[in-house]
């Protein structure tokens, strides 16, 4: 089902970790606009797929194509798969000790926009821009004068997350396991800042083990990832019908 | 422009690709033969028209330095040095002294324009007076008139011999004594010029004063003195700089400096050292053999020394504080960095003599490439220091698994009311951060800029503001290519 005109195109991709097989061979189309969920069990190749997506280094690719805006985004380094547009929330963001928030975001939107050949933003402009988002995200500008997530509660680490992807205002999210570690209140919050995000013009990469973030971020479609291969793709009813169910099902099917 | 700005720019412009200072300026030299002995301390002292105590005074040294052996103590390794392959004078040729700033060499005010460090006081640096020193002697003094308004005397150090004698004399060698120790010792026989700060009682310098040392010539070393006397409450913030062009052979740099504070005065004094560091081989660059000192001579006095070492092939400096009045403060604040061959042994002393006396220490050793990075520091509480204070950090960042970070404090305390206290870490630069930074867009070398700002905040926030900008720059540039 891959399509030209799917955003996103993954075609067989298969990648190793420290040499073992985890992804055996995905196909993935996203389209510019929808949502798709991720689910599947620990070790399923879920954060794999984010990593081998967005580069990092020990997440070798071994097979398969990845084309993303028409371009090969395998061959790219991280920085530009970033500054073509595709984010990363972690699951467990990194802490930089000394690195003010606010200069942080500012280096990275401002280093985006450089290679996308746009002007950069002084500190004032800045500024204004965080403050706009901060406000639609409900976020205290306080966390804005502490360094990058150290002493961050885990829904703040998940906060400051998505304020980086509201700022950064990138084509193509992956959210990864972003509700691990949320309790409800938090949860919402944080599914509310997603969906202000989506837009006809943005794709997104719901990674997730649960099913009660899906019914904050509804999805488009839902795929389940089993053994480092998709097993099966439906509507968002799938993810319900996974949670009644399991995934024990499919594991033995799988 | 903004001076800010301006700094920023000069520092982008010279960032574009590894050394950028390292040019040589096309410019008529005196220099002396090679070789050091007796005759040369005297023709040195008779070049500068020095008076019969001062030329006693660098015998004295010269003498007390024959019979010394260099010290061999700090954790690094280099050929040893023949002190008579070198030449202990160079100045450019200058027939009559400038009177003012249109009489000196375009070319000397060029090559410090391209340094970033206009001299012409219409274009200087907002509220900084300059001293600029090329190779043995002191340029250029900026806004000498506007400082002597308020009394401050601010100028060349052999200029003060002969205006001010009778300070010189009193201060000359009262921190750091001609026979302190090797290097200390070879400069008080061979210095040939440097910068006398004097701040009246109850003054505070009406802007930052800074030295800015070029060495030029091939096969001399720079010997320079600093003297800075600090009043009765008065304060002085002091900046100094450093550039070298690049060579093969490795060239000697070995100041002295020497601060003192009396009651209730305040003298802040920032380094930010970027001698030319050798090549990624670790051919050439500057073996900067130092001695620093500052002696809290009055109660309630304060030194505080700011640090930023990204240069030369060796490092060997201790800024050191002897807190002898009573209350008063000692700091330092250092970020020492080393990538590929540099060697860096530097750390303080501070000395508690005094009641109440307070020190800080704040040391941010950065270690890439193959860089060695020592931080050696003593903390010594005398047995009439009562109720003396010690706070000591120590942090180490590797980056790479070539490279070495070493801790050494030496802490002696005789008296049981002392409060010492002592933290170290050591970390990496890990992977995920860097892979953190990376994912929003960051190239690796602006990520590992961030991250070692991060890691030197403490030190970079005490810089005056005109040196953290430059600062922050240099620490990205020194590391290029340390990763990956």
């Amino acid at each position: 089902m891959a399509t030209s005109e799917a955003m996103l195109a993954i075609e067989g991709l298969a990648a190793t970790v420290d040499e073992k097989p985890v992804l055996k061979g995905i196909d993935l189309s996203v389209p510019a606009g929808e949502v798709h969920a991720i689910m599947g069990p620990n070790g399923s190749g879920k954060s794999t797929l984010g990593y081998v997506l967005s580069g990092r280094e020990g997440y070798d690719v071994t097979g398969g194509s990845v084309s993303f805006r028409g371009q090969d985004l395998l061959a790219m380094e991280p920085e530009d798969r970033a500054a073509a547009g595709l984010f990363l929330a972690f699951q467990y963001p990194v802490e930089l000790p000394g690195v003010g928030n606010a200069n942080f975001l500012r280096q990275a939107l401002n280093a985006v926009r450089r290679k996308r050949g746009e002007a950069e933003l002084d500190a004032m402009q800045f500024l204004k821009l965080v403050r706009a988002k901060m406000k639609v995200l409900g976020m205290s500008e306080e966390m804005l004068k502490r360094f990058v997530n150290v002493g961050f509660s885990g829904g703040e680490k998940k906060r400051n997350e998505i304020l980086q992807m509201a700022v950064l205002e990138p084509a193509f999210c992956v959210l990864d396991e972003t509700d691990s570690g949320l309790d409800i209140d938090a949860l919402k919050i944080v599914a509310d800042g997603v969906n202000a995000l989506r837009g006809p013009e943005r794709g997104m990469l719901v990674i997730t083990h649960y099913q009660r973030l899906l019914a904050y971020i509804v999805p488009d479609r839902v795929h389940v990832l089993l053994g480092g291969r998709i097993v099966r793709s439906g509507g968002p009813e799938l993810a319900l019908e996974l949670e009644e169910k399991g995934y024990g099902e499919l594991q033995q099917a799988a | 422009m903004p001076a800010v700005a301006e700094t920023i720019d000069t520092v982008r412009d010279v960032t574009e690709a590894g050394y950028k200072w390292g040019f040589e300026s096309d410019i008529e030299q005196d220099i002396i033969p090679k070789g050091l002995d007796e005759d040369v301390v005297r023709l040195i002292s008779d070049k500068k028209a020095e008076p019969a105590w001062l030329l006693e005074w660098r015998l004295k040294a010269f003498r007390a330095w024959q019979a010394m052996e260099a010290p061999h103590w700090a954790a690094v390794s280099y050929p040893p040095i023949d002190f008579q392959e070198a030449s202990y004078y160079a100045a450019p040729r200058q027939t009559v002294a400038p009177k003012s700033l249109d009489e000196i060499d375009p070319e000397l005010l060029r090559t410090y324009e391209k340094l970033g460090i206009p001299l012409k006081e219409q274009e200087r640096l907002a509220g900084v007076a300059v001293d600029a020193v090329f190779d043995s002697v002191s340029v250029a003094t900026t806004f000498k008139d506007k400082l002597a308004e308020k009394g401050v005397i601010f100028c060349a150090f052999s200029e003060a011999v002969h205006n001010h004698p009778e300070l010189v004399k009193k201060y000359l060698g009262s921190v750091v004594p001609a026979g302190d120790n090797f290097y200390a010792a070879l400069n008080s026989a061979v210095f040939s010029d440097g910068s006398f700060v004097y701040i009246p009682k109850g003054v505070r310098c009406p802007m930052e004063l800074s030295t800015y040392f070029r060495i030029n010539a091939r096969n001399t070393g720079q010997f320079e003195r600093t003297l800075i006397v600090a009043e009765e409450g008065s304060s002085v913030s002091y900046l100094e700089g450093c550039t070298a062009p690049m060579r093969d052979e490795n060239q000697l740099h070995a100041a002295v400096v020497e601060l003192v504070a009396l009651d209730e005065a305040s003298i802040k004094y920032s380094t930010v050292q970027n001698w030319y560091p050798g090549d990624a081989q670790g051919r050439g660059g500057i073996y900067n053999f130092v001695t620093k000192r500052g002696a809290c001579r009055g109660a309630k006095s304060k030194i505080s020394w700011t640090q930023v070492e990204t240069g030369s092939a060796i490092t060997w400096k201790y800024p050191s504080c002897i807190l002898q009045g009573e209350g008063s403060v000692g700091e330092f604040y250092s970020v020492a960095i080393t990538n590929n061959r540099q060697q860096a042994d530097t750390g303080t002393k501070m000395i508690h003599l005094g009641k109440d006396t307070s020190s800080t220490i704040v040391s941010k050793g950065i270690s890439a490439g193959f860089g060695q990075n020592t931080y050696r520091g003593l903390v010594r509480i005398m047995p009439k220091a009562h109720n003396a204070r010690n706070f000591t950090q120590c942090d180490s960042l590797l980056i790479g698994d070539k490279c070495g970070a070493h801790t050494v404090p030496y802490i002696e305390s005789r008296n049981p009311t002392a409060k010492i206290e002592h933290e170290a870490t050591t970390s990496r630069i890990a992977e995920d951060q860097l892979f953190y930074c990376r994912q929003r867009g960051l190239s690796e070398e602006e990520a590992v800029g961030l991250i070692v700002n991060g890691f030197c905040r403490e030190v970079l926030a005490v810089l005056p503001m005109e040196f953290a900008v430059e600062a922050q720059k240099l620490l990205a540039i020194s590391l290029e290519g340390s990763v990956g």
